[in-house]
């Protein structure tokens, strides 16, 4: 994709000039550096402009919440991350933070404040849903007409922070319906890259989750496959070309389906 | 009056073994951490009428979930009658409790039909074990033992339910003049059969009872200990969400001293070891989880890893806490050490780095226990204290260290994603 330089206003510049914006985009380390998941970046950041949002990142003063470090036992370097992460924050008085990642986003919201991080921390999911239902976000048009398409459920959106609506009613406001998987909701199958796994290869076992899964998705026979979490992406994008069904089941996250259906 | 010194006696030998299990526990409680501060009480009596008492998370399996909810509901009236028998046993009456009119018809009649209930469901979860091969009733933690402590567990029920209807049934009998209470199915049986079967009373009642006393003082060495500690654990859960891994205090003080080297190091603290190597170093909370347990695998058959052939199985992590306190217990009162640990002589490393604590075991745990939590304190006595995480771990966290995200790239290009 040939895509332009988007405008994206960064936390310094605004201070600099005086301003600060309503949101702050948590864009989180697979926004900023992993080549697909730099898509859904772009693809929030057009819609954030697209809505005229007040919001800037922090850029090269965003760092690792830690989440990855704390799940894989290295608590000193979480806790690092997150006093260094929120001396920047509360530098610039952020109050409320948007994320596309879940797990910066659990951070976030539920690891920093006994930190002393207290912020307002909103997923994009429920973001997106909000702004539809207020009618701000208006999607007329249906790019994927006649196609169907599932949600997999992150588990650090869903079991652990009870978000299981808000990404479906964003995809239903585009597709008209969701069809779920056998496990989904609060019996949602992981991904298989959660608690550091993601940068680690599997221990010995018959199978990787990520197939397992995506058998689960192919055999539900959809066109495409949602997904809201960058590792839950990688994941299924892996699972789906180690099946060889690339040609007819597609992974797309929430904000991408968002994006195309806006034409931006 | 030799009946009520029988009974008494018989109260009191219960008692006292009892007695004797539970500060054998309490001595073990004391060898474990502290646990979060037990606060919101309103929210914990919420979440256990509902959780504990609704059966709401039993139900996520809706059929055997029903079945294990009609046993439970059972059991709250049931007790309610052993109630009356230890009182009316203690001061040699009869159905003492029947002053209260219409709320003791409605018990006796639940706990009645109940019984009923209760035997064939008991029947239904013993054949369940010994002819189905039920996936999550297999697994190395499941030994032999596992599996007959639930048979027995499971015959100990079924004799106190049909001794219960043989005292109903034989007091009915007794009293063809009019009787306490109502008792749909016992009613049935004595215009079943046409035979006196007023000895029934005493005989039942003495069975009921004193199948009780011996079934409370198995329980604690029983993984069925689940009877008497459910409702409790219920109650001091983790309200917290699900994927909300508390901070450690210990690391937030060196933390703050390494930012700023100003601040008073106290020296009087004693340093602590940072995770969970053995059971002195579990909460309390862990330890009570462990003694929880039943055992009834529905962690293990929705954990990700284990159902891609993994070594994990959350369960395991728990009957292995709960079997090395009972060896460790006793030696470390007596502040001696066996040179053993639950890390590594129990539980491996590779169990616990293959877990994706995506929470799935203790959404399903229906008595609320968080197996990622202690998986991860166990990881951080692993990389904390031994620097013993696999080796592309480690790499990540140095990338963190040096560049602020898990991958090896600059934080100079952080918005290159917005040049397209």
């Amino acid at each position: 994709m040939t895509d332009k330089k988007l405008h994206v206003p960064v936390m310094a510049d605004l201070a600099a000039k005086g301003e600060k914006p309503e949101y702050l985009y948590w864009v989180g380390c697979a926004g900023a550096f992993d080549d697909r998941y730099q898509k859904v970046a772009r693809a929030f950041a057009k819609i954030l402009n697209h809505l005229e949002v007040s919001y800037a990142v922090l850029g090269k003063e965003e760092s690792c919440t830690g989440d990855a470090a704390k799940r894989a036992g290295n608590e000193m370097l979480f806790q690092m991350q997150a006093m260094q992460n929120i001396e920047v924050l509360n530098g610039y008085e952020v109050d409320k933070i948007i994320c596309t990642c879940p797990h910066c986003y659990n951070t976030l919201k539920n690891e920093y404040p006994e930190l002393g991080g207290n912020y307002n921390v909103i997923n994009y999911t429920v973001f997106l849903d909000e702004m539809i239902q207020a009618g701000k976000l208006k999607l007329e048009n249906n790019p994927f007409k006649g196609e169907s398409i599932t949600y997999h459920d992150p588990c650090y959106l869903g079991r652990g922070n009870k978000i299981y609506d808000a990404p479906r009613n964003v995809v239903k406001a585009v597709f008209g319906d969701v069809k779920e998987l056998k496990r989904s909701k609060s019996f949602g199958l992981c991904c298989g890259a959660g608690g550091a796994q993601m940068f680690k290869e599997a221990e010995k076992g018959d199978k990787e989750v990520n197939i397992e899964r995506t058998e689960e998705i192919i055999e539900r026979r959809v066109d495409k496959v949602a997904s809201a979490c960058p590792f839950c992406m990688t994941m299924l994008t892996d699972g789906i070309k180690l099946k060889n069904k690339e040609s007819e089941l597609q992974n797309l996250d929430v904000a991408e389906i968002i994006e195309k259906a806006l034409e931006l | 009056m030799t009946k009520q010194i029988l009974f008494i006696i018989s109260l009191a030998i219960t008692l006292g073994v009892f007695a004797w299990s539970v500060k054998r526990l309490w001595t073990f409680f004391k060898l474990t951490k502290p646990s979060y501060p037990i606060k919101n009480i309103g929210a914990r009596i919420s979440h256990t009428l509902d959780v504990a008492f609704g059966q709401t998370k039993i139900f996520r399996k809706p059929v055997i979930g029903l079945m294990h909810a009609l046993v439970f509901w059972g059991f709250l009236v049931i007790t309610l009658g052993s109630i009356e028998i230890v009182i009316d046993g203690v001061f040699g009456l009869e159905r003492s409790f029947s002053f209260t009119g219409w709320f003791y018809d409605f018990v006796m009649a639940s706990g009645d039909i109940f019984a009923l209930l209760i035997i064939i469901f008991i029947k239904a979860f013993s054949l369940r074990r010994s002819i189905f091969r039920i996936k999550r009733f297999t697994g190395v933690e499941m030994s032999s033992k596992s599996y007959w402590d639930a048979q027995i567990a499971l015959t100990f029920i079924g004799f106190l339910m049909l001794s219960l209807l043989a005292f109903n049934v034989g007091y009915i009998s007794n009293h063809p003049n009019g009787y306490e209470g109502v008792y749909p199915v016992s009613a049935a049986i004595v215009n079943l059969v046409n035979m006196d079967l007023g000895w029934l009373q005493e005989f039942g009642w003495w069975i009921h009872i004193l199948l009780i006393f011996a079934f409370a003082n198995y329980l604690p060495y029983s993984k069925h200990f689940h009877v008497f500690l459910s409702v409790p654990n219920v109650f001091l859960a983790n309200l917290e969400p699900l994927t909300k891994y508390p901070n450690l205090e210990s690391i937030t003080k060196e933390v703050k001293l390494m930012l700023d080297p100003e601040a008073a190091y106290d020296e009087s603290e004693e340093v602590a070891r940072f995770g969970v190597k053995d059971v002195e170093d579990v909460s309390w909370k862990n330890y009570m989880d462990s003694l929880a347990c039943t055992q009834c695998g529905r962690c293990t058959d929705v954990c990700p890893a284990n159902i891609t052939g993994k070594l994990l199985s959350p369960r395991k992590i728990f009957v292995d806490l709960r079997k090395r306190m009972d060896e460790k217990g006793p030696i470390a009162i007596k502040g001696e050490d066996d040179g053993k640990s639950l890390l590594r002589d129990y539980i491996t490393e590779e169990e616990l780095w293959a877990c994706t604590t995506c929470n799935a075991c203790a959404q399903e745990c229906p008595i609320d226990i968080s197996h990622p939590n202690l998986i991860m304190d166990m990881r951080r006595y692993l990389v904390m204290e031994e620097a013993a995480a696999p080796a592309e771990l480690n790499a990540m966290f140095t990338n963190i260290e040096n560049n602020g995200a898990p991958w090896q790239f600059s934080p100079e290009d952080r918005l290159k994603w917005t040049e397209g």
